[in-house]
């Protein structure tokens, strides 16, 4: 059911896409440039609103030996000493996906006793998806940049190095795809993940799979005139956009697609892009007894004092031959209600 | 416990049953894995809203008219409060990574005991209330309205959380569902939705100064009767002073570590341990708790009860405060202390006043744990030790939470149990260290009536330790954390039986070959050792 909603909502896109190919000027340069706004706003918003809340405590997850004592062998990525560790430990979780390395299933063993076993495809598939990702995105640079950067010609040389088919096939679309379906299948296969998994779940890689084999179409069996998608594209890079004859319906279904996911980024679980540079676990350092850590809003509290107890217990005290503050003669009568009295930030 | 462990075994780790988004919980045939609400005699002394009586298994839970409005205004406070609270409802993409990292899960097979799902609960009412696409969208956004039934589902799964932070070590974003829970039991705090297990320690404690209720008179005779046991089994009589002014060291410990078997004796062992090197020290009855219930209720109480270390140390004029072995008492003294009590400017840089050394990593919130400081003296070799004297016992180490997932605090107890045993033998890799799984009674969770989910959550900790007892005959699970010593006798009885659950320092304790000690052929329990050790080499 939520897997059929979100796979309707993709296929209405694609149909929206390809009858839009009549309004050209609507689906290939106002779509684009809202979604672009959109996305450029939202994001924005979205990490203002984070950096807004503050961050009260040092809260940072520790996987690892702290730095304490000398001769104690330490984990300067996992229990970062401090700021600059923290920061290498980002990076490594950002670019490496360290965290998921980590992963395990956890089976059935001897009298089904819980056993647990590395878990890796998540970790390989996530990577494999990220990275082609990007690789792809940079390639598509060259339809923005004229000239294309050198950097975009070194790509697309290394990752269409099979040279399979005419056009090449690149490697990274490949991957692409194939960790798209993997990650939908294990959705869709795994019971708890099925279980808990949202329309929000499916939708975008849903989407990511339209926009990757629309792309696919587009350059292996439509054979879009490529000279006409250029100056689309680069008519909206500049500002200056104008509509070329001969774009094919598919190249609207591809924009109309990559305008939905580029807008809907803001306001999804996409936005564990941005969210991965502020959270609070990870980009602190293991550092909270050695560095003083501020909570601007410090809470002022009612405590009870050391007097209070010491009026509270004093026959107590006494009896039991406790050193005391104030000699019983000039003590006040005991209380036992929680003082008044509050403490300062 | 009713059930036999072979029937909590059965468990199914492939959920089935009614949509999650389904708040229903049926109290009532659930007996055994909820906890008592808290008595209003305890909200009423704190201060705390909606003191009454009711129980979970009522129609109705006598919340304030405007309860739904309370909630709602609750998260918006805490959402501008907390980064870490509204990034966390933000960015998870419920890849699944942390679903079978909880022990709650793997023990109960109960999906929204999965981390992931257990932050929804909050998070689905977080997208109908404060999101764009909830508002629209509603249930295929995956948001839900805040109505009873899902007040009720909050009360059972976040007191069904022992903020143990595994879920969170494994989350390629760090998202801590221990932040979730912390922040949803504040929000069930202010419409009187509390558990008895952490409200009246946490009333005891801000009242006499220990989760117990213990006062100071008894206080003291508790202590005396330890040193007369110490006594008989040594020979060596230590009269510890309490409140006393001018002392190098402030030392705090867990109320368990001088009230219950097996912690008191560790506590025997921290004093036979101060005796011999001749510390400066002094014990507070007014801090007779190191432990801080705050910790499971809210950060405000947090402070208030943690509010006691400081200005007892500033009172009695010490150096320095040096902590006993507890678990969450460690999480709020690191993470916590410095930022809501300090800065601690009127104490002195923490120096080992035996071996001279530096705690530099304590430079600000000045309090040192004991297993540092001890792991310290074995590196310069400042005690004359017996390990013989523990050969009796095969040990493993069970690494608590906090001090692992909150501290890093991993290999200093690993440094001293070596230095004083000559059997120590390491539970599977992912069951010890970062990966270390719960005793299944944090929390404020390890209470009788919640003994069935106890049980459940301890399978994993409870497994691993039946490995290495039938691998490697271990026979002891040693532990830094009061809780632990509170809750893992009755876990390995159950998942493990033959094993026994003791402190580092009461190993400390046996292994130490005293000035004056009268010939020792039993241990700080009174069991014979192997080899009966010879006092005459003194
Ligand atoms: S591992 Fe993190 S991102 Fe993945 S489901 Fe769990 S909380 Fe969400
Ligand atoms: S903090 Fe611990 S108990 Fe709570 S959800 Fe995570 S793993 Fe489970």
């Amino acid at each position: 059911m939520r897997v059929l909603v979100a796979l309707l909502a993709v296929l209405a896109l694609v149909v929206v896409g390809w009858a839009g190919a009549g309004l050209p000027w609507v689906t290939g340069i106002v779509v684009p440039g809202v979604a672009f706004a959109v996305f450029v706003v939202g994001f924005v918003v979205r990490v203002i609103r984070w950096g807004r809340s503050p961050v009260p405590f040092n809260i940072t997850s520790v996987a690892g030996q702290q730095a304490s004592l000398p001769w104690i062998d330490r984990s300067p990525l996992d229990s970062p000493k401090n700021g600059f560790e923290a920061a290498l430990r980002v990076a490594a979780d950002v670019l490496l996906f360290r965290p998921l390395f980590r992963n395990t299933r956890t089976k059935r063993g001897h009298d089904r006793h819980p056993v647990y076993v590395p878990e890796r495809l998540l970790w390989a598939a996530a990577l494999v998806f990220h990275y082609a990702l990007l690789v792809v995105i940079l390639r598509h640079l060259r339809f923005f940049l004229e000239p294309p950067p050198p950097l975009v010609g070194a790509i697309d040389w290394w990752d269409g190095f099979f040279q399979l088919t005419t056009p090449v096939l690149y490697m990274t679309d490949v991957l692409l795809v194939a960790a798209l379906v993997f990650l939908l299948g294990r959705r869709l296969v795994d019971r708890g993940l099925r279980y808990l998994s949202l329309p929000a779940d499916y939708f975008p890689l849903f989407l990511l799979l339209g926009v990757a084999l629309s792309g696919l179409y587009m350059r292996h069996l439509g054979k879009v005139d490529l000279i006409a998608v250029k100056e689309l594209a680069l008519g909206l890079a500049t500002f200056q956009p104008r509509v070329p004859a001969g774009l094919d319906a598919a190249v609207f279904v591809h924009l109309v697609l990559v305008s939905v996911l580029v807008a809907y980024i803001p306001w999804s679980k996409l936005m564990h892009m941005g969210g991965i540079f502020l959270s609070p676990t990870r980009t602190l350092a293991n550092d909270s007894r050695r560095r003083r850590h501020v909570n601007p809003w410090n809470p002022q509290v009612a405590v009870h004092t050391y007097a209070e107890w010491e009026d509270e217990f004093r026959d107590k005290l006494v009896a039991a031959g406790y050193p005391l503050d104030t000699a019983p003669a000039a003590a006040p009568a005991a209380t036992s209600a929680p003082s008044s009295e509050s403490v300062h930030a | 416990m009713k059930k036999t462990p072979d029937e909590l075994l059965q468990a199914e780790w492939s959920p089935a049953g009614p949509d999650w988004l389904d708040p229903t919980v049926d109290f009532e045939a659930r007996r055994g894995s909820w906890s008592y609400p808290a008595a209003p005699k305890n909200l009423k002394y704190l201060g705390f809203p909606n003191p009454r009586e009711w129980s979970p298994t009522d129609a109705d839970w006598k919340l304030p008219d405007d309860w739904q409005a309370i909630l709602h205004r609750g998260l918006e406070e805490r959402l501008a409060k907390y980064r870490s609270l509204r990034l966390f409802l933000d960015i998870c993409v419920r890849c699944g990574a942390c679903a079978d990292k909880c022990h709650f899960f793997l023990g109960s097979g109960d999906p929204k005991n999965m981390p992931v799902l257990r932050a929804e609960l909050l998070r689905s009412v977080y997208r109908k209330d404060f999101t764009t696409a909830g508002k629209l969208l509603g249930g295929l956004a995956g948001a839900r309205a805040l109505t009873p039934e899902v007040l009720k589902e909050w009360y059972y799964y976040f007191y069904q959380c022992t903020e143990c932070r595994r879920c969170s070590v494994f989350c390629p974003y760090g998202i801590d569902t221990a932040e979730i829970t912390m922040a949803a039991r504040e929000l069930l705090n202010l419409v009187g939705l509390n558990i008895n297990w952490v409200m009246e320690p946490v009333a005891n404690c801000h009242r006499t100064g220990n989760h117990l209720g213990i006062q100071p008179h008894t206080f003291k005779d508790n202590i005396e009767f330890l040193c007369d046991e110490l006594a008989d089994a040594t020979g060596i009589r230590i009269a510890p002073s309490i409140n006393r002014k001018g002392a190098e060291l402030l030392f705090v410990v867990p109320s368990a570590d001088y009230f219950a078997d097996p912690g008191i004796y560790t506590f025997m062992g921290y004093l036979l341990l101060f005796e011999q090197l001749g510390l400066d020290y002094t014990l507070s009855a007014y801090v007779s708790e190191g432990g801080n219930f705050g910790l499971f209720t809210s950060h405000e109480t947090i402070k208030r009860l943690n509010y006691k270390m400081y200005a007892e140390a500033k009172r009695l004029g010490v150096k320095w405060i040096l902590g006993g072995e507890c678990g969450h008492m460690w999480r709020v003294v690191h993470q916590y202390m410095d930022t809501l009590n300090g800065p601690a400017d009127f104490l002195e840089d923490p120096v080992s006043p035996i071996t001279g050394t530096r705690f530099d990593h304590a430079a600000s919130t000045r309090m040192v744990h004991i297993c540092e400081f001890t792991a310290d003296l074995l590196q310069h070799g400042k005690l004359k030790l017996d390990k013989s004297r523990n050969d009796h016992l095969r040990l493993t180490f069970h690494d608590s939470c906090n001090p692992a997932r909150a501290v890093g605090l991993l290999e200093e107890p690993r440094q001293v149990i070596r230095g004083v045993c000559n059997h120590f033998f390491e539970m599977p890799e992912n069951t010890i260290r970062e990966q270390t799984f719960c005793c299944g009674g944090g929390a404020g969770l390890g209470n009788d009536e919640n003994m069935e989910m106890r049980m459940r959550g301890g399978l994993p900790r409870g497994s691993a330790v039946a490995h290495v007892r039938d691998t490697h005959g271990v026979n002891q699970l040693a532990c830094i954390c009061a809780i632990d010593r509170a809750t893992l006798p009755a876990l390995v009885e159950y998942w493990a039986p033959g094993v026994e659950v003791t402190g580092v320092h009461e190993l400390v304790g046996n292994a130490l070959v005293m000035e004056g000690e009268t010939p020792r052929t039993s241990d700080l329990r009174g069991r014979p050792m192997l080899v009966p050790a010879e006092a005459s080499h003194v």
